[in-house]
C-alpha cells in the first residue's frame, strides 16, 4: 500500500532541480530517473530559463548525483545547456566513477619508488610521483605524471608532469641534466658543465613567466606547499 | 663444465675482437683450455687477428645448419698444445643466419670441452649482439675513454643486466692515453668506472705494438715484456679469480725520468 504512495510522490518529484548560487546556476538531476526522462525535463526547464532575458550570460554547472554519466552522455548534457542563449556549462559533476577510473586517480596519486641507475636508452616512467634513489646516466630517461624527486645526480632527462601538469617539479640530489621537461615546456642544459658547479640539491620548476627554472630546494615549500602530504600534528622536537 | 663470457661493448672499434684475443692467448698460458668464438657473422675478423685465417675450413654457421660437427669446425691455434680454438664465424651469410637458440646450445656444448669459451661480440645492440649474449654466463664490457663509447657501454650495461643467466658485467678501459687523460683531454679511468658503476676488471693502454700485432696475426698477449701484454695476462689472472693490482699507467721510462728531474729540482714540462 505504502509503495502506490511512494511511485506517486516519484513521479511527482522533478528530476531536474535548478538552484541559484552566486556562482550561477546549479543543476540538480535525478539519479533514479531513467536517462531519456531526464533529458525531456532538463529540455523543458531549459526552454523556460533560456526564454528568459538575461543581462549577461550564466555559468551552469550540473550535478548527476549518482548516477554514471558515459562520455557521450556529458555531450548529450552539455549540448542541451549550451544551445539556449546566455547558458554556458562549466561542469559536469558525479558522484560515481568506474574501476577504471578509480585505478587511474589511485596511481597518479601514488608515489613510486625505484632504486637503480637508469642508463643510457633506459626510460622509466611512473603515471604519478617518482622517488628514483639512484643516478640517471647520459641517455637515461625518467618520466613522471607528477613530481620527480632523485636522490642521486640526474644526468640525463628528467620529465615531470609528462601529461601536461604544469604544477609538476624535479629535484634532484645533484643537477646536470641534459634535458629537463616540465608538462610540454622544455629546457636544455648549458653545453658545458663547470667542474665544481651544483654540489647542493636543487629543484626545477615552472616560474611564472613560464620559464623552467632551477632553484634551491628551501623554495619549494614556499612554491609548492601541495607536495608536503604529512598531515600529523606538529613536528617533535 | 667451462664458462662462457662474452666480450662485447656497443659502439664498435673500441678493441673488442683484439681483446678476445687476448685474454684467449693470456687463459691459453695460464694452461686453460679455451675456445673464441666470433659471432660477428659477415664482418669476421677474430681469425685474421689470430692469424688463423687460412685455416679455417668451416665455420659457426656451418656448425649450426648442421653440415659439419663442432670439433671439424675448431681451428687449432698452433702456437699452444691443444689450449687455444677458434670457432671462426661465416663470411657469406649475415647475423639473421642464426638464432639465439641455437647459440645457447652451440655454446652449452662447448662447455663441456673447455675451460673459458670467449665470444666475441658484434657491434650494435641487434641480432648479432643477442646471439653473442645468448649462451654466456659472463659478460665483459670493453670502452675506450670516450664519451662515445661510454654512453654505449652504459646502453649495452642496461641490457646485459636484464639478461637473465648473465652475470653482472665487467669493465676492460681500453686504449688509455695517458697523457691526454692527465691533460683531461679524455675521461680519465675513474670517472668511466664510476659513471657506468660496474667492476673494473682492467686497463689497457694504446699502444701501436697492438695494431702491429695485430697486423702480424700474433696476439702481443704471446710477448713477455710489452705492457700491454701484461694488462692483458693480468686480467686473464683476474678472471682466474687471482686478486692482481691495476697497473700504473705511467712508462716506467718517463716515471724514471720524472723521479730524476724533480730530484734535481727540474720542473717536468
Amino acid at each position: 500500500m505504502d509503495n502506490r504512495g511512494e511511485l506517486r510522490a516519484m513521479r511527482t518529484k522533478q528530476n531536474v532541480v535548478i538552484k541559484g548560487t552566486k556562482d550561477g546556476l546549479t543543476l540538480h538531476l535525478n539519479d533514479r530517473c531513467s536517462f531519456d526522462e531526464l533529458l525531456v525535463e532538463l529540455a523543458e526547464k531549459m526552454d523556460v530559463v533560456g526564454g528568459q532575458e538575461h543581462g549577461s550570460a550564466i555559468k551552469v554547472t550540473v550535478q548527476a548525483g549518482n548516477r554514471y554519466l558515459l562520455e557521450e552522455d556529458i555531450e548529450v548534457i552539455k549540448n542541451l545547456i549550451s544551445q539556449r542563449r546566455h547558458l554556458i556549462v562549466v561542469g559536469v559533476k558525479s558522484n560515481v566513477m568506474t574501476m577504471e577510473e578509480a585505478v587511474r586517480w589511485k596511481e597518479a596519486g601514488e608515489i613510486v619508488s625505484y632504486t637503480g641507475r637508469i642508463r643510457s636508452g633506459q626510460v622509466l616512467e611512473v603515471p604519478g610521483d617518482l622517488l628514483l634513489i639512484g643516478d640517471v646516466n647520459p641517455g637515461g630517461t625518467v618520466k613522471a605524471g607528477r613530481n620527480i624527486f632523485i636522490v642521486g645526480l640526474l644526468k640525463g632527462i628528467a620529465h615531470a608532469g609528462c601529461y601536461g601538469d604544469e604544477q609538476a617539479v624535479i629535484a634532484a640530489g645533484r643537477m646536470m641534466p641534459s634535458q629537463l621537461r616540465i608538462a610540454h615546456y622544455l629546457n636544455r642544459a648549458p653545453d658545458r658543465y663547470e667542474e665544481e658547479e651544483s654540489y647542493e640539491a636543487e629543484c626545477a620548476y615552472i616560474d611564472a613567466s613560464n620559464q623552467i627554472v632551477i632553484d634551491r630546494l628551501q623554495v619549494l615549500q614556499h612554491l609548492r606547499p601541495d607536495i608536503s602530504t604529512f598531515k600529523g600534528g606538529n613536528y617533535s622536537g | 663444465m667451462g664458462e662462457a663470457i662474452v666480450i662485447t661493448s656497443g659502439k664498435g672499434g673500441v678493441g673488442k675482437t683484439t681483446t678476445s684475443a687476448n685474454l684467449g692467448t693470456a687463459l691459453a698460458l695460464q694452461e686453460k683450455k679455451v675456445c673464441l668464438v666470433d659471432t660477428d657473422i659477415g664482418l669476421r675478423n677474430l681469425d685474421v687477428v689470430m692469424g688463423l685465417e687460412n685455416r679455417i675450413i668451416y665455420d659457426l654457421v656451418d656448425v649450426v645448419e648442421g653440415r659439419c660437427k663442432i670439433h671439424q669446425a675448431l681451428v687449432k691455434d698452433k702456437r699452444f698444445n691443444d689450449l687455444l680454438y677458434l670457432l671462426p664465424a661465416a663470411q657469406t651469410t649475415d647475423k639473421s643466419a642464426v638464432h639465439p637458440e641455437q647459440m645457447k646450445k652451440l655454446v652449452d656444448e662447448l662447455k663441456q670441452d673447455f675451460d673459458y669459451i670467449l665470444i666475441d661480440s658484434p657491434a650494435g645492440i641487434e641480432q648479432g649482439y643477442k646471439n653473442a649474449v645468448a649462451g654466456a654466463d659472463k659478460a665483459i664490457v670493453v670502452t675506450t675513454p670516450e664519451r662515445s663509447a661510454v654512453r654505449d657501454a652504459d646502453r649495452v650495461i642496461g641490457l646485459l643486466e636484464k639478461e637473465e643467466g648473465v652475470e653482472p658485467p665487467k669493465l676492460i678501459v681500453n686504449r688509455i692515453r695517458n697523457h691526454m687523460m692527465k691533460e683531461g683531454d679524455m675521461l680519465d679511468v675513474d670517472e668511466v668506472a664510476t659513471h657506468l658503476s660496474i667492476e673494473l676488471i682492467g686497463i689497457v693502454a694504446d699502444d701501436d705494438e697492438v695494431i702491429k700485432s695485430s697486423h702480424q696475426g700474433h696476439p702481443i698477449a704471446h710477448n713477455p715484456n710489452s705492457k700491454v701484454s701484461i694488462a692483458y695476462r693480468n686480467i686473464a689472472r683476474r678472471i682466474l679469480g687471482e686478486s692482481v693490482p691495476l697497473q700504473h699507467l705511467e712508462d716506467p721510462k718517463d716515471g724514471f725520468l720524472t723521479k730524476l728531474k724533480k730530484f734535481f729540482g727540474a720542473r717536468s714540462s
